[in-house]
């Protein structure tokens, strides 16, 4: 069983975010791998480890501070470690980003060929989930997206996902792109020898050229969608806060009232 | 196709075989952008709500009937690819399965995708798309480059019925779908939610830890005010309620006019789902609870205290 993660370094969630010139501020000291991959990754070790055999690759696409994703992974017990790291990269879009995931994926499944990608269900700081469809439409892989199960045996893969209105189950041949909800399982904790052996571990980095990728096709000047304007909301004005003595209810009603709420 | 001038293509949600709220949203919100023509697909509608899309503005209420085909992300992307040649903006409900579909649809069209938005407005004839990202601590505006496809959440736009009805025309779309690798093999109908779909509802009360598992007072403030009930992640891991309450970053984002959080702390990952909604009222027993950072007006003290209270008023102030 061949399995290669996807994962995403994002910013802590408790940290300040912002915007600058369009696209997010972000320091390597306040960020990490998006807690929704840690399912993918837990997701693909469990897997390896009932089949008895086999191998997870992390897989990450950002600048500099993208590695502690990948190290993030290699904690939790991934064997292999890829970051693809170029200038060029920055300011794309789901399109682009898919691409670049794309390719590093080709280029790791023509050596020897993988089962599976496992992708968390959207990442915390973006959240539009698009970018595992994106994957399989890009690849032409099967496309298993927000599995809250996942069975893999016989060349196929089998999941279940919670619509709002129906649980469907769908199955296809691998090779396919999962993607896993945080209903799927309990991520482990790192342990302190995989700790330090991350620290050791290598990581493997590449370019866009090292992909045979076109800069010119990636990157914020092929992004379909550019960021105009961004500014912080402004905090909530006027907010009253009134401690129960007896008479709380009624405030609340008043206010709800007062609002045209009630 | 269309002889509309400048058809902004609105994809129809359903709900049990009904329209649902946020589609006569998007379709008021493209009245203001150009001509709504209407994309469904499955099995054809029926009068009723062929009617329901003209009074919303629809000239044209294009189906393809695919059936439960429409169920394969990949085979509904090229139903909406024949039925939208002639549009430059589509505007579809942000769920979790149309931003698949679209992801699909702007892979084979080359269209530049906005999700999660609040609004959509044509800027010297571009599509400019605002959401608020980071937990809605920011306002982002973003341009689309040629053809557009934005995702609009729930509650954005007020529905109104159009002034001058559109004729709801219908068109038939004939369509070639592809092959997926996927198979669906089975399809579990979920009982709905009781009321209002959660996403969807104007107001919101949701509980949490501090309800210790009893939900009559948070669902008899949710009857009174006509919303539904919402929980965070403690209460659905405890199994108090069931997953499709929970309201946070991985549940339901919900975005209503009136979201009261009872016994809730307010953990980054529930703000997150809830953010954005106008006004926001918290009943805590701990004044340092997170909540009361982000709401517009909280009480300290028992939700089992407040919230009996609060229903009597009400209720006195709707009898006089």
């Amino acid at each position: 069983m061949r399995i290669l993660v996807t994962v995403k370094f994002t910013p802590d969630l408790q940290s300040q975010r912002s915007f600058t010139d369009g696209t997010v501020t972000r320091t390597a000291d306040d960020g990490s791998m998006n807690e929704l991959d840690e399912n993918a990754v837990e997701a693909a070790l469990q897997l390896v480890e009932a089949a008895g055999e086999g191998e997870v690759y992390a897989l990450t696409v950002g600048g500099a501070d993208a590695v502690a994703a990948v190290r993030k992974a290699l904690q939790l017990g991934a064997n292999h470690a890829i970051h693809v790291n170029d200038d060029a990269v920055a300011g794309s879009d789901v399109f682009g980003t898919a691409a670049v995931l794309a390719a590093a994926i080709r280029k790791v499944h023509d050596e020897n060929p993988l089962d599976l990608v496992i992708t968390g269900m959207a990442a915390l700081d973006g959240l539009t989930s698009m970018l595992p469809t994106a994957l399989a439409a890009e690849l032409d892989w099967s496309q298993l997206t927000l599995a809250s199960s996942l069975e893999v045996g016989d060349g196929s893969a089998t999941i279940v996902r919670h619509l709002p209105d129906a649980h469907e189950t769908v199955t296809a041949p691998l090779p396919a792109v999962v993607s896993v909800t945080d209903e799927l399982n309990k991520p482990r904790y790192p342990n302190f020898k995989l700790i330090m052996a991350a620290r050791k571990a290598e990581v493997v980095q590449w370019s866009l050229a090292d992909l045979g990728v076109d800069a010119a096709t990636v990157g914020a000047g092929a992004s379909r969608t550019t960021v105009v304007d961004a500014s912080p909301r402004p905090p909530r004005a006027d907010q009253q806060i009134v401690t129960d003595t007896g008479e709380g209810g009624n405030a609340l009603a008043a206010f709800l009232i007062e609002k045209g709420l009630a | 196709m269309s002889t509309a001038d400048n058809p902004i293509a609105v994809l129809v949600e359903l709900r049990d075989g009904a329209v649902a709220r946020p589609t006569l949203e998007a379709l008021t919100l493209a009245r203001s952008l150009g001509t709504p023509v209407a994309v469904w697909l499955g099995t054809e509608p029926d009068a009723d709500a062929v009617a329901q899309l003209g009074e919303f503005g629809a000239a044209e209420v294009r189906v393809a009937a695919i059936g439960a085909e429409a169920r394969y992300p990949a085979k509904a992307a090229a139903a909406i690819a024949a039925a939208t040649e002639d549009s430059s903006l589509l505007l579809v409900v942000s769920t979790f399965l149309n931003k698949e579909i679209v992801t699909r649809l702007a892979v084979t069209t080359g269209a530049g995708v906005v999700v999660d938005a609040a609004g959509v407005e044509f800027v010297d004839g571009e599509v400019e798309a605002f959401q608020t990202v980071f937990a809605a601590t920011w306002n982002v505006r973003t341009r689309i480059a040629g053809k557009a496809i934005v995702g609009v959440r729930p509650n954005t736009t007020t529905a109104s019925a159009a002034e001058v009805p559109g004729a709801a025309s219908i068109v038939p779309i004939s369509v070639q779908l592809p092959a997926t690798r996927e198979t669906i093999t089975a399809v579990e109908p979920v009982a709905p939610i009781e009321g209002v779909p959660l996403a969807e509802a104007p107001v919101v009360v949701s509980g949490g830890r501090g309800t210790g598992g009893d939900y009559a007072l948070v669902t008899e403030l949710a009857e009174l005010l006509g919303g539904a009930v919402g929980a965070s992640r403690d209460a659905t891991d405890e199994g108090w309620i069931s997953h499709e309450h929970m309201v946070g970053q991985t549940g339901t984002t919900v975005t209503p006019a009136l979201y009261v959080a009872c016994g809730i702390s307010g953990a980054v990952h529930h703000r997150g789902g809830m953010q954005a909604s106008g006004t926001i009222v918290a009943i805590n027993m701990d004044p340092d609870a997170p909540i009361f950072e982000i709401c517009d007006f909280g009480v300290v003290g028992s939700l089992f205290d407040v919230l009996p209270q609060a229903i009597e008023a009400v209720k006195a102030h709707r009898a006089n």
